[in-house]
């Protein structure tokens, strides 16, 4: 069975958890999963395909989450129009950085710090300022019903997380048949290759940062609808942007279904380390972290690779 | 189609290029030789705008070029190979020609078909699926040929497409060479095998401490004093010619 053939079959089957899963908690652990598939999917379109490491896709997630929350509870505007919003600025605020980062040729670790201080100078700033929620953070008032967004009915978020897990994965799937994606990963292989034939790096770079902005800040956005708040720590901590890119990195870098895959065994371990450890503080931390040296251990390039032979980009190949 | 006048380029303290001048005309095959450290490479570099020459021009068809980023070079008709070539390692044959296939053609089903027609052209047609990490020297060298000329070049930039090729495949690369210039492609080549020189090029250009030194037929500059100067060393010329003068002494 190929990486993506199993990756298809995952994604259905979790269609089917809101339907078949009763428990409240197990329902809230599947939507979390599919939140960060859907944020390791957003590293994936720059980190994968266009291998470029963030380490400050926080920024990008924190940026949807309070910029939606501040237009809500500061500007009363509407749920959906201040996601809209949240979401258009920070693509925007990615591309911006990306044009400063990729037109001074910052590659590699530079580009990581880069976006990694971003992320931070981001999150000091979020809590010093009454504006923004200050060291609190922001709580946007309870008013459940379709118009704002908010459904009592935790399966109706699951389902929406799920359309957009399967959208990210239809846009990797895009990104390896199309002529933008074709132009990402040539620049990830070869910068100077691909500039002497035609590709102008910055600008595909700069859209695949903004196109990685816009869907991390999505996630953001829908956290914030469905737990009607966010803090700075929370939002712009290192914690998201580790978590970006480690579901992406596990499940397997630039493929459609990697951060898919990587999101559900990554939660998967670390709830069965907790299940394993039972009470005992920071324990099933230390057992998570043994499983996670175990993953790298025998499959380096992520789970993807237990499925196929040749993890890859690779439109027109024959699948192993 | 191509001129370049007085192009200077330093780095440091060293004059890679010093006040070069060269032209090339549409359908030529023009080849430009020189000893090892000549500029030959930084002269590809300044034309195809990978490195932005100091002082000097470069016009091609009609337009100032100097200066311009490489992709919008490429965009206009003027594509190069690299001396140390590029491949997109993780990607098959077909994935690495497509590259230049989408300069001029948005649709992937187009731009994988043009590279498949390309492949046949150089002769990789059989290599299509492998990965580019997995190909030999000979055939890294044609992909990297392959890829520039998937862009619909008006005017191909080879920086020693030949250099570590055996004599059977340098006659082959001669051979696919030929017919891109009969397709209608301009061709400017840097080589060291002088086997490749002599069968392709029409005119030749020595260039020798960044300065050119010699134009004309490969047999004209070959026998010119300052060129076997520049390669072998100075007097070697006089050396030369007072050995064949006492060789054919009665």
């Amino acid at each position: 069975m190929s990486g993506k053939a199993a990756g298809s079959v995952l994604l259905a089957a979790l269609l089917a958890v809101p339907f078949v899963v009763q428990s409240e908690f197990w329902l809230s652990f599947w939507l979390l999963v599919l939140m960060f598939a859907f944020l390791g999917q957003s590293w994936n379109v720059l980190g994968g395909y266009g291998g470029q490491f963030s380490f400050g896709h926080a920024l990008f997630f924190g940026g949807g989450a309070f910029g939606t929350a501040i237009l809500q509870v500061r500007h009363g505007i509407n749920a959906y129009l201040a996601g809209a919003i949240a979401i258009t600025l920070t693509a925007m605020v990615g591309a911006l950085l990306g044009y400063l980062v990729f037109r001074y040729r910052l590659r590699g670790a530079y580009f990581a710090l880069v976006t990694l201080a971003f992320a931070e100078v981001a999150r000091v700033l979020i809590a010093s300022f009454e504006y923004t929620g200050g060291g609190f953070g922001m709580l946007v008032p309870l008013a459940r019903g379709a118009a704002n967004f908010q459904f009592d009915d935790r399966r109706i978020f699951y389902l929406i997380a799920w359309t957009l897990v399967a959208g990210g994965c239809l846009i990797a799937l895009w990104l390896e048949n199309s002529r933008f994606g074709a132009q990402l990963i040539a620049v990830r292989e070869n910068e100077d290759g691909a500039q002497a034939l035609g590709v102008d790096p910055v600008r595909t770079k700069v859209l695949a940062i903004a196109l990685s902005a816009a869907m991390a800040a999505t996630v953001g956005v829908f956290y914030v609808q469905n737990f009607l708040f966010v803090d700075s720590q929370i939002a712009f901590g290192p914690g998201m942007s580790i978590e970006a890119l480690l579901v992406a990195i596990i499940g397997g870098v630039g493929t459609a279904f990697g951060p898919l895959i990587g999101a559900v065994v990554l939660h998967a371990l670390g709830e069965l380390a907790k299940q394993i450890t039972g009470n005992a503080p920071g324990l099933n931390l230390v057992l998570y972290g043994l499983l996670l040296i175990a993953a790298l251990r025998f499959l380096p390039s992520g789970f993807v690779s237990a499925f196929g032979r040749r993890p890859k980009a690779s439109p027109g190949a024959v699948d192993a | 189609m191509l001129e370049v006048r007085d192009l200077r380029k330093r780095f440091g303290g060293l004059s890679a290029v010093d006040g070069a001048s060269l032209d090339v005309a549409e359908g030529e095959i023009v080849a430009l030789i020189g000893p090892n450290g000549a500029g030959k490479t930084t002269l590809f570099a300044s034309i195809s705008g990978f490195v932005r020459p100091d002082a000097g021009a470069v016009r091609f068809l009609g337009a100032d070029i100097a200066g311009v980023a490489p992709h919008l070079i490429c965009a206009r008709g003027l594509a190069r190979t690299f001396q140390i070539v590029q491949p997109f390692e993780k990607l098959s044959v077909r994935e690495n020609i497509a590259v230049g296939a989408h300069l001029h053609r948005p649709a992937r089903r187009e731009a994988l078909a043009h590279a498949e027609a390309v492949a046949c052209r150089v002769g990789l047609e059989r290599r299509l699926d492998q990965p580019a990490a997995s190909l030999t020297v000979a055939a890294r060298k044609r992909l990297e040929l392959a890829k520039a000329l998937a862009t619909d070049p008006k005017l191909l930039l080879l920086d020693e497409v030949m250099a570590g090729l055996n004599p059977t495949e340098v006659d082959e690369v001669v051979a696919v060479i030929r017919a891109i210039r009969a397709d209608g492609v301009t061709v400017l080549l840097t080589e060291h095998v002088m086997q490749a020189v002599v069968s392709l090029a029409e005119r030749v250009y020595v260039l020798a401490n960044g300065r050119i030194i010699a134009q004309g037929t490969t047999t004209s500059v070959t026998s010119d004093a300052a060129v076997i100067e520049a390669y072998l060393g100075r007097g070697a010329a006089e050396r030369l010619r007072s050995r064949r003068e006492v060789r054919h002494a009665p």
